[in-house]
This record gives structure tokens, sequence and C-alpha cells, in this order.
């Protein structure tokens, strides 16, 4: 934060003011330029936009950033969103003009760099997951799944197997698997959880039968947790005729550990927001490449990145592969954030991707022991878990009335963004917490410490913690009449 | 280590305060049967061979051509500092704004970001951002089947033909039916949107249609009767959506003000470099009757408890996370710095400045158009037409494999953008905008009276051979 603390800001529209210059940006275009344009087609007014000069713009710009937090800012255990350090050299790839400039529909022999790039990111998603091959077609890892539950539609449909409508997903899952149930046209059938955390089997095998289309699963689970059952799942997955997909949004629990295509896992999608540091972007953008396994891959997105026999890369072409589910957005994908992913590949081969998950997973159990061994606050499974676990509030909110809502908030005022809380959705009072491999130790200890003392705060000044933030730019919000009388866009103040 | 932090040490000591002795003692809850292989993987590169790789890359890229390419992504003038601002750590590195009392700065330049674009389209409510043009597209189809009810909609071919494809592909999964609207081929409006054919595929009462979709600017780069064919939609209960391309709005009338009910478009052309495909801005609007339908982040002005103005997500009860299966759409992620560099572009060019992108994009593709049909290739359709048009080249794909030798990218021929269209055969979709020099006009409209006049079945060259 600045010196002097951070200062709310005007919104651009208040810094206005009429013919205030925002800089000479381009030569002025000839006076009848829109003569020649329809008059029913022209605008009749301009629009209201600001007018702000470069200097007052860039200090706006720079002041709202110092209201966030960002990994760069500092700690962001932010469960099941792998918070971890964006390198540097990604950013200035990205920014290189071959790859900046290049127009999507460039011929393919004016792309070769990027198409080698991509074809070789395929490959290099499906030697890690396990998988036979990798669209990298999805925006994100909600348009990844879709893109999967579409071909897993369209394999059914491929073999005549009409009957199949529902989808299995357990109840400690992303909303996001439901959500994409739906869109691809599945009913969803909710599995409890086992009381370890796994998957009930008893429930799993009672609802699975010949109308299964798919199960979707996220390994290790929502709660931090490896499947222990994964073996026996899988197997009555495929005996009953069903497909496997696994959200892959915790990959970063174990690469070089478990590949699940090798596993039986028939199609998956990556979040290299998550997995392979490319930066979140204040909600996004990401990108979600899936894997499939050989029977799926006819039908993948369209187009896909082909290499000829001569060793040049090319897009297919349209019509190309009949089988295809279409295409699932426009252009081969986000390429700019494809390259980010590409090149943190590129700079840890298999050992170090391996090692990625081998800190990860370290720096979870040792942030879990430090808490479970102080019993403050619940950790309700046993360990080991993956690279996040599960804590819970639901005691001390019984003993001080102080909630996990608020613990979250106090966090803020001890200089750490909160972790993910009330999800999974099964649990009471839930944290769900992922340091990252990318945290020194010496962050680890002084978070479990700043847990700690908020629990001794909310046994002795509990309104302390239940009033918090009290550091931050702005106290807790009113969101209730924002959704009550949403206001979604500026308008100018009524005169007077 | 690449990237973390840990020493031998620090490993040392976590083990010892778990009580065990290897990390690898944190796995054995994979069952043996399942542990990985090991991966074929190259090995990890340093950083100064992982930025020669990536030169070396870059470089087998030609961005250097004289470009008259457009067809939905355009190449515009960057002002330096939307870089700058994006490169602000505070922006980047952050995630969606969960927690709104360290958020402030992400969740205030989205409300700006949805603010601007409501100026731009003459529509209330703005979604935070969508993947790209075409996602948004097939969203705001899905969007018109939920709040009619209907389960059909109507698509002009002057809609992206990528846009198109991706509703087709979203409309599979709930089964949804949609009929493309055939452009005229022959008088003084054709490449635009038929009208009778409109209104006979609205008139049939066994199939109501939900939405009618129709772009301004079309794919053809000519001008649609946005108002009639609105007119059309509504007389048959069904609603409006307009594709859009958001610098034209600068200087066309918005969708709001000709009725149109949702607004979508790509929002590459504010502030956001080619990339080859990505990540763009997929923008999505809409009046204020349909926003309990509009899928993604919505972000609101309230107060904090002390009175404070504040911004906070909000209505989020069409959300994935909250209504699970019954959600609007299952979009989480969405393209949020992509809108912060629109809202940056925007604001750093001012009303003014862009009218004048706009405006010089009008103006250079007059005279693009004018030095074309000196050179023997005239427009091929007779309608207005913004800063991009179609012109009849005899042999178009070949002719464009031969101007690439000269180093030009002559657009795009619309046979390989619309296959099947034997109208479209002999045409090459160009573009100009204010990047577009006097002297690349003059090079392509020379190059292209020499190919054209030269005799067939020259062998073409080999890219290196002819620019290199």
């Amino acid at each position: 934060m600045s010196v002097t603390g951070p200062k709310l800001q005007p919104t651009l529209f208040e810094l206005s003011g009429t013919g205030r210059a925002a800089g000479r940006r381009i030569p002025a275009p000839p006076a009848d330029a829109l003569e020649r344009l329809p008059a029913a087609a022209r605008r009749a007014a301009p629009p209201a936009l600001p007018e702000v000069d470069e200097a007052s713009l860039v200090r706006h710009y720079v002041n709202l950033s110092q209201l966030n937090w960002g990994v760069d800012t500092g700690f962001y255990p932010l469960g099941s969103c792998t918070m971890k350090y964006n390198p540097k050299v990604n950013e200035w790839a990205a920014r290189l003009p071959g790859f900046a400039a290049l127009h999507p529909l460039a011929p393919d022999e004016t792309a070769q760099g990027t198409l080698e790039m991509l074809w070789e990111l395929e490959r290099d998603l499906a030697e890690i997951s396990g998988m036979d091959a990798v669209t990298l077609q999805p925006a994100a890892g909600a348009q990844g799944e879709l893109t999967g539950m579409l071909l897993v539609r369209a394999y059914h449909r491929a073999r005549r197997d009409l009957e199949r409508t529902d989808v299995l997903i357990p109840d400690s899952a992303h909303g996001t698997n439901p959500a994409t149930a739906s869109m691809a046209g599945f009913r969803t059938v909710n599995i409890p959880s086992a009381p370890d955390g796994g998957v009930d089997l008893e429930a799993f095998r009672a609802a699975l039968g010949p109308r299964t289309a798919a199960i979707m699963i996220t390994n290790p689970s929502t709660l931090g947790l490896f499947e222990r059952r994964i073996v026996e799942l899988l197997e009555l997955v495929h005996a009953a005729g069903a497909l496997a997909y696994m959200d892959g949004a915790n990959l970063n629990a174990i690469l070089g550990r478990f590949r699940p295509g090798e596993a039986g896992f028939d199609v998956m999608h990556f979040n290299v927001h998550k997995t392979f540091s490319t930066p979140h972007g204040g909600g996004g953008p990401g990108a979600g490449p899936v894997g499939v396994r050989g029977p799926l891959i006819p039908f993948l997105p369209a187009p896909r990145v082909l290499r000829e026999p001569g060793g040049t890369f090319r897009l297919e072409r349209p019509g190309e592969r009949p089988a295809s589910i279409g295409r699932m957005r426009g252009h081969v994908g986000n390429v700019g954030i494809l390259l980010r992913a590409w090149a943190y590949i590129r700079a840890h081969g298999a050992d170090g991707l391996r090692e990625v998950s081998d800190d990860a997973v370290l720096a979870a159990n040792y942030l879990r022991g430090r808490l479970a061994a102080d019993g403050a606050y619940e950790v309700p499974y046993p360990g080991p878990c993956a690279h996040e676990f599960i804590a819970s509030g639901a005691g001390l909110k019984r003993a001080t009335g102080v909630r996990t809502l608020d613990v979250a908030k106090r966090l803020i005022d001890k200089g750490y963004h909160p972790p993910t809380i009330y999800f999974p959705h099964t649990v009471d009072e839930a944290m769900l917490i992922e340091p990252t491999e990318t945290e020194r130790l010496e962050t680890l200890d002084a978070f479990a410490d700043a847990l700690l003392e908020i629990a001794r705060e909310a046994h002795e000044t509990p309104e302390l913690v239940t009033s918090a933030p009290h550091t931050a730019p702005v106290r807790r919000l009113d969101e209730a009449s924002a959704a009550r009388q949403p206001n979604l866009r500026w308008r100018p103040r009524p005169l007077g | 280590m690449v990237y973390g932090p840990h020493t031998p040490d620090d490993r040392s000591r976590m083990l010892a305060a778990l009580g065990i002795d290897s990390v690898d003692e944190l796995f054995e809850v994979i069952p043996p049967a399942v542990r990985a292989g090991a991966m074929d993987l190259p090995p990890g590169l340093t950083e100064l061979e992982l930025m020669a790789r990536l030169r070396t890359l870059a470089g087998h890229n030609r961005v250097d051509l004289a470009s008259f390419l457009g067809a939905g992504v355009y190449r515009h003038h960057l002002p330096p500092v939307v870089d700058q601002v994006l490169l602000r750590n505070e922006f980047y590195t952050a995630y969606t704004p969960y927690q709104p009392e360290i958020s402030q700065g992400t969740l205030q330049t989205i409300y700006e970001y949805q603010s601007l674009l409501a100026e731009l389209t003459g529509l209330d409510v703005v979604s935070a951002s969508h993947y790209d043009g075409a996602t948004a597209t097939a969203e705001a189809a899905l969007m018109t089947c939920r709040a009619t009810r209907r389960e059909r909609v109507l698509v002009s071919r002057g809609v992206h033909p990528q846009s198109r494809q991706t509703l087709e592909t979203y409309f599979a999964g709930p089964g949804l039916a949609f009929d493309e609207v055939p452009l005229l081929t022959e008088g003084p409006a054709a490449g635009t949107t038929d009208l009778a054919a409109l209104a006979r595929l609205l008139g049939d009462p066994e199939r109501p249609v939900a939405g009618v979709l129709a772009a301004q600017p079309n794919v053809l780069g000519l001008l649609e009767p946005m108002a009639e064919i609105g007119r059309l939609a509504h007389a048959a209960g069904a609603l409006f959506v307009a594709a859009v391309e958001p610098v034209s709005l600068a200087v066309l009338a918005p969708p709001g003000a000709y009725e149109a009910d949702i607004a979508a478009g790509e929002g590459q052309p504010l502030g956001i470099p080619p990339q080859y495909g990505g990540p763009y801005l997929g923008i999505l609007a809409c009046r204020d009757s349909l926003v309990r339908q509009i899928p993604g982040r919505l972000i609101g002005m309230t107060s904090d408890v002390d009175g404070r103005r504040a911004y906070v997500m909000t209505m989020r009860a069409r959300e994935q996370d909250i209504r699970r299966e019954k959600a609007a759409s299952n979009i989480c992620t969405n393209q949020a710095l992509c809108a912060l560099a629109a809202a940056v572009y925007v604001a750093a060019l001012g009303p003014g400045g862009l009218r004048d992108v706009a405006a010089t994009g009008v103006a250079r593709a007059a005279e693009l158009a004018a030095a074309l049909a000196d050179a023997g290739a005239p427009r091929l359709h007779p309608g207005p037409y913004l800063n991009e048009f179609a012109v009849r080249v005899p042999d178009a794909i070949s002719v464009h494999r031969r101007l690439l030798h000269r180093g030009i990218l002559a657009g795009i021929p619309l046979a390989e953008l619309e296959p099947g269209d034997p109208s479209l055969t002999d045409g090459l979709l160009v573009c100009a905008t204010e990047t577009t020099t006097p002297e690349e006009i003059e090079l392509f409209a020379w190059a292209l009276r020499d190919e054209l006049s030269a005799q067939a079945g020259v062998p073409v060259a080999g890219i290196g051979e002819g620019i290199r």
C-alpha cells in the first residue's frame, strides 16, 4: 500500500471535463469521412464517454490498483484457486510482437511459431495427464467442462446409445459441474460424500445404471483429499458403459504422481491459470484445455493444430473432421495465456513439475499440521491432505458467536487474503486453505499464527473480529441493497 | 525449484514437523495401481534458454506484412498507457473479487467498464465480460430462449461464421433449434439480410421464434437495416440481438437506439492485441428487463457500513456457485483483465478519439476501395459499408497466395471464410483501420493490378523466396 494509505477514487466519469484531451493519439480524419454513411445508420449523438487527461487517467488506475490484493501483494491462500506466483518472463513472452501482433486468420505459413508452440503444448499436457490428445480451444475451466460433456454426449450418440441422460456429481463439486451438465443437456444426480470425504461408493453404485452418461469427479476433491476408492470407482463407471470426467482444478497436487488418463479417466480439463501459473487477471482470462483418451479424439472441437509430414504446422480446415462437436469459441483459443503455460512447462521439465506438486502438498500438510495441533479450529478430515485442506470454524462459532466470515475479514487486518470460505457446502463454517508451493516457510508459520491469534481474539474481544476488517480501504459492504436496487452503471446525478 | 522458495532445510523442517522422512509418504494415499509413470518432457530450461527459444518461435511468425486482414479482429493503434495499466501487479495477479474489502480496484474498474459499454451500446446492463464475441453471441441466443420460453432462433448469415458455429455447438446440448436467414445475392442491398426470407421464417406458427440475430456491420462489412430487422422480430414476439463491433459504435447508431434487446460483440478492437485468437473480450449487454437472464458476473455500486461508496459482485443468484444446475450459465472465470484493457483504451481515447479511430477507418477504407477498383477489383456489393468490404477477384485464393509472397496479406478469401456460398467464391474481404498507411494501399493496388494482368499458371514461389 502507498505511503499515505490507499485512496478511494471517483469514477472516470467524475474525472471528466468537456474538452479535456486524453492525448493526441492519431491524426484527425478527413472532415467528411462519415458522409458516405447513410444517415439512418449513424449515431444521432456522441456517446457520453469521459474525457480525462492521461496523467489523471494513470493516477486513477494506479490508485485503484492499490485498493486491490494480488499474489504480488502478499499471501493469497484461496482454496481451489491455486494462487501461485506468476513468473514475469511469461508476461514478457506474451508481449513479444511476433506473438502479440499475429492475426488469428493469418495464413498458416505466417503463423508457424505460434502453431509450433500450440502443437507442443498439446503434447505436453497429454504427457502430463496421460491422455491421448488435447484441445486447447476452451477459454476457461468451465468452458473446458462444457467441451468435455459435449464430447461425452457425442461419444454416446455415435454409438447409438441414446438413453444416457444422467451425470453423477458428488455434492462437494464446484458449482460449475452441475451447471455444465445442464448446459450440455444432461440431468444432474447428486452423490453424497462418505464420512471420510470420499465418494460414497454405495450411493454411487445405486445411482449408476444404463441412464448414466458420465461421472464428473474432482480429484483430489474440493475437500483436499485424493479419492482413495478411485480404482473401484472407475471400474464401476466403465462396467456401466459410462465415461469418467475428471475436473482438473486440483491438478497442482498430483503432477508426476497421478496421471488421470493412465488411471482410466476418459476426459478431463486443465485450468492453466491454476496449475500452470498464468495470472488470474482479477477473474480472467484463463484457459481450459481438455484432454481425452483415444475413443473421444474424433469428436474434439475444430480446428485442431496439425503437424504435416514435412515438419510444418497447420490448422484443420473447416469440415475436415466431420465427427467434431464443432467450435467452442472463435479461433483456436486464449493463445496469449496458453503461451504463458507453455513457458511454465518448458521452464520446469518433468522433474521440476513433480517438484511443484511435492512442495505444494508438503506446504499444505505442514500448514494443516500447525492448525490441527492447536485445536482452535477443527481440521475435520484425517491427513495427509493434498495441496489444500479444510478447516472449520464451527466450534469457534459455537463457543464465541464469531463466524468463519468474521475470521476471514479479520485475516485482512493481519495482512492476508482470506482462504475460500463456506465452500464446499458440505462442511459447516468451512475454510478451504491452499498455500501453493511458492510461499516461504516463514509465511506459512506467520499465517498459522495469525489464524490462531484471531481465534484468541474471538474469545477475548469478539467484537474486534466481528467488525473486521478495520484496515482495509472499505469496511463491510451493504450487499443486500446492492442486489435489491442494482446500480450496474454510472449515471450522472440529476441536477439540483 | 524453479519459482519456489523452499531450501532443502525448509523441506527437512516441514517433513520433521509432520514426522515423516520423505514427501513420498504424503502420496501413499494414491493406490499403487494408478501411480504415475515417468513423464517424458523436454528438460527444464534456464531463463536465458527459455527466452532464446521464445524469441526464435516469435520470429517464425510473420507480423511484418502489409495487412488488410480483419474479419472480426482488427489492428489498431494501442496507446502504451493501456499495457502499463495491465501490468499493475495488483490487477493482473488478483483473482475474482470475492473479498470486496480488498478488491475495490478490480470491482470499480469493472463497474466503469460496464458503464462505458452501456454508453456505447445504449443498453442498461453489461456483463462483467464473457469469453469472446462468438461465445457472447451464443449466450445471447440462449438468453432469448430462456426469456421467451421458445426453442428456436433465427441467425442472419451476416453474423460472423465463427459465432454461428459456436451457437450451433451451444444449442446441441439443450436441443434448441436455429435457422439461418440468407443474405440477398443481388440488387442494391446485396450482401445484407434478406428481409423477405426473415419474414417468412418468422411466420411459421408451428415454430415460434425466441430471438433474431443480425450483425452491424455484418461479416461482409456491410451496414444492415437493423431497425427493420428489429421491427420484424418484435412483431413476431421474438427478441432482437445485435452483434456489434465496439469501435464502430462511436459513429454508428447503438443497439439501444434501434430497439435491440441484447447486444453481443467481440471486444478485441478495444485495446487488445490480436495474439492469434485470444484472450479477447466477449461483450454482452441487455435491457434492464432481461437482467435476470444475463450470464456471468455483474458489479454493482453500493456503500460500506460507514456510508462510503463501494462496489461488489451482485445479483449472484443467477450464477453457478449459488444455483448449480439451475444457473443461467456455467461461466465462472471470465475475461476481467481484457475488460480492464477495454476500459483503459476507451478512456485513453475519449469520445473524440474513439470517433476519430472509427472515422479514419471509414476514410481509409474508401481510399482502399477506390485504389482496388482502379486496379481491376471492384467491390462485390453495392451497399454502404464501414471499414471493411469485399472485392471481386477471379481465382481469389490463388491471387491471395501470390500477394502473400509479395509481402501483402490481402485480407481473407471469402471462399475460406464462407465455404459453400457460390455468390462469394470470387471475393476477397479486406479492411482498413487508422494503422493502414497510404503507402500500403498503393503497394496492395499496384501488386494486385500486376497479378490480375499476369498470365495464369505461373508457379507460386515459396513464402521464404518471395519476401525474405
